[in-house]
């Protein structure tokens, strides 16, 4: 070997360096199938949300249909229309809609479903959390939708998701006296504001991710009743620049995916700082399995205007990487802006896709 | 003397381009004094729909393999349509889809797949056969984030997996995915058959490569893409490497261009009168060209009106079959089924 080819082929090992020390993360094969069979009416839009119950049903929360609005009315009037909750059985055969027509369907955002089978929807336009009851109807509600909603005028972005939050500037009651709080910090209560998601501790407190307009997570006991809130806008322990998502495990511990800063903030359930994880990318959407051993899912989503990135990162409690898995992609197996995850089995994981507008069952093989 | 003749000539374009209606009639396309008549007919009672299903503006038609007929309808809801080869209704497909809001074209591949262009959600959607979602292009803007401002024009290409008011989609032989994209980007974005973003080309503008809505999209068997750059009134023809190949300004303002299948294979473009219903500039437009794709005419037929056999804005032309075309009008809300007959002597002026 010449001395100018053994310099080009140093100068190679050197480049890919760094991409050698990404690679070190075990790769974790797996198998995908979209499940989901629906009826020939209807169809997924964006899907934005889902979850299991204990039986293994699925839930979808999914973005679709056309949000309306009023035209001749004094102030305008959004109407239902932009969300649908749908369950399917454990093979993905279609069961029913829930909750068709709701006065808080307008963009979704997320579904959870908890311990006693409660299905929980955050939809991000009414700025509400409803409960349901595993036959469908609704028993609590937090938050409430805006009795209008606001038309900006000519200027602005209009960006989307990528955008940062910012809200949609309502008055958030009333005039408020001595120096304004941080922002984010929102008013003490269930008033949201593009809230993302929600979990429960072990006692059943209610904890919302509040949200892209507020950036605070906020906490209430089992019956919604107001406890307290942390969290303002910025990028200090504490702080979040979009809470996306957020799981509990079992030691009550609270995870926040607080996507616009790279990492993941854990919390004691009064909201003291723990730890943060910052090694997962921008973490869209999080899960944690139950059992003894628990496991901590993380979606690096690609970004609905690219291809980077879509990895989903497997780890345990304390921030350890065990493995990574998937890319961004069009295709079976490939992810396109994964929102939202279901791990209630380790090696079992659904995941709903923005810019596919499908779910998928993930079922992972660790060596 | 040089400086002053072309002030004058910038001034001059700024008077024409004062929008009102008596300067903004263009001339005849110049192919249309020399081109030859094709008689036709138009099928009477082509498409029957049931007695509740009316359709809205005629956007968008293709047929598939087995000549079922796809219509894309600003109809309330933007909706989509498929009818037997006789005409008769079988189903609706998308209801209510996230992707529709805004109606603007409907392609079928070469394995029935059926794609929807939506310039209302900015989005490209593939169906399967069955009328499944295979695949989305695209992102419709997140409805909480309030209504959009009203979009003005773009200087430039836009963003790889985003479109801002599409119009169409073609493929070439090997699958890759051309998108005109459009009324408010002005380019031509190339992916693969998995969506995967490969290049764009275009800006703003009226020089080659640049585009003032880029309103139809074709391709020929060789993978040569037909671009209508409608408001500069050419077709642009480039490879499937989007290197340009050759410039049609002679047919008037392609607002739908069509490439019809087998051996020897026809371009056919519709000079539509507009639909801003002006009768000035109806008056210099609403013939269809039929062409050899190097550009040379082989005939023109019809002309602006409301009678059947009449053109009302061709916002879209099906030519699976070279003689038998299928188009769709934008303010006469039908689709019209045209057989083309030989030209012969007495058919010609």
């Amino acid at each position: 070997m010449t001395r100018a080819l053994k310099l080009a082929a140093l100068a190679v090992v050197l480049a890919i360096a760094p991409v050698d020390a990404q690679l070190s993360i075990p790769e974790i094969p797996y198998d995908a199938v979209d499940p989901i069979k629906l009826p020939d009416d209807i169809y997924l839009g964006e899907a934005v949300g889902v979850a299991t119950n204990s039986k293994g049903n699925i839930f979808v929360y999914t973005r679709t249909g056309t949000p309306f609005s009023t035209l001749g009315t004094r102030r305008t009037f959004s109407r239902g229309g932009g969300a649908r909750l749908f369950e399917f059985d454990p093979s993905g055969k279609y069961i029913r809609e829930i909750g068709q027509g709701l006065y808080g369907f307008l963009f979704a955002h997320t579904v959870r479903v908890d311990r006693q089978d409660n299905i929980w929807v955050v939809d991000e336009g009414a700025n509400m959390v409803i409960k349901f009851d595993p036959e469908g109807r609704v028993v609590m509600t937090m938050g409430r939708k805006p009795e209008a909603i606001n038309v900006p005028g000519g200027t602005g972005g209009g960006g989307g998701e990528d955008g940062g939050g910012g809200g949609r500037g309502r008055a958030a009651g009333p005039a408020p006296t001595g120096p304004p709080p941080p922002q984010g910090t929102g008013v003490p209560g269930d008033n949201f504001n593009r809230p993302t998601d929600v979990a429960w501790d072990a006692q059943g407190n209610i904890y919302v991710a509040d949200g892209y307009g507020n950036s605070r997570i906020a906490k209430f006991d089992r019956n919604g009743k107001y406890i307290k809130s942390w969290g303002s806008r910025g990028s200090a322990p504490g702080q979040f620049n979009i809470p996306h998502t957020m799981a509990i495990d079992a030691q009550g511990l609270i995870y926040v995916g607080d996507r616009q800063n790279n990492r993941i903030q854990v919390f004691d359930g009064e909201g003291t700082f723990k730890t943060q994880y910052v090694n997962v990318g921008a973490p869209s959407a999080i899960c944690i399995t139950p059992g003894p051993r628990q496991f901590l899912y993380a979606s690096n989503s690609n970004p609905s205007t690219s291809m980077d990135n879509g990895e989903i990162y497997k780890m345990t409690l304390d921030g350890k990487i065990v493995g990574k898995f998937g890319t961004a992609g069009k295709l079976i197996k490939e992810f396109g802006s994964v929102h939202e995850m279901d791990c209630k089995s380790e090696n079992e994981i659904y995941v709903g896709e923005i810019t596919n507008w499908r779910v998928q069952k993930l079922t992972l093989k660790p060596k | 003397m040089k400086r002053f003749i072309g002030f004058s000539l910038a001034l001059a374009g700024v008077i024409l381009a004062v929008p009102t209606s008596a300067q903004q009639v263009p001339p005849r396309a110049t192919a249309f004094a020399t081109a030859p008549d094709i008689p036709f007919e138009s099928v009477p009672n082509f498409l029957t729909l049931p007695p509740n299903l009316y359709l809205g503006e005629g956007i968008g038609v293709a047929r598939n393999s087995k000549e079922h007929i796809f219509v894309f309808t600003r109809s309330g809801d933007t909706r989509l349509f498929e009818f037997d080869q006789n005409g008769k209704f079988v189903r609706e497909i998308g209801k209510g889809l996230y992707g529709f809001a805004m109606a603007h074209g409907v392609r079928v591949d070469s394995q029935d797949n059926i794609w929807t262009v939506d310039e209302g959600t900015n989005m490209v959607v593939k169906f399967s056969p069955e009328g499944r979602v295979l695949m989305t292009m695209g992102r419709r803007p997140e409805s909480v984030e309030g209504v959009e401002p009203t979009p003005g024009v773009a200087p430039g290409g836009g963003e790889p997996y985003r479109f801002n008011r599409p119009t169409d989609v073609t493929w070439d032989p090997a699958g890759n995915i051309f998108v005109s994209d459009g009324y408010f980007n002005s380019r031509v974005a190339k992916y693969d058959k998995n969506g995967r973003f490969v290049k764009s080309i275009g800006v703003r503008g009226t020089e080659p490569y640049q585009f003032n809505t880029p309103h139809s999209i074709t391709a020929d068997a060789n993978g040569n893409i037909y671009v209508a750059d409608r408001n500069n009134r050419r077709i642009q023809v480039f490879d499937s490497n989007l290197v340009l190949r050759a410039i049609y300004d002679h047919v008037g303002a392609p607002w739908a261009v069509c490439i019809s299948p087998g051996p020897h294979q026809y371009l056919f473009s519709s000079n539509s009168n507009p639909d801003n219903n002006n009768s000035l500039l109806a008056a210099v437009a609403g013939e269809i060209y039929k062409m050899e794709l190097d550009g040379t005419v082989i005939g023109k037929f019809g002309k602006p009106g409301k009678q059947i056999g009449e053109f009302s804005t061709v916002h879209a032309i099906d030519c699976r079959n070279p003689d038998e075309l299928i188009v769709v009008e934008i303010t006469a809300w039908r689709a019209q089924k045209i057989r083309l007959k030989p030209i012969t002597p007495s058919s010609t002026r």
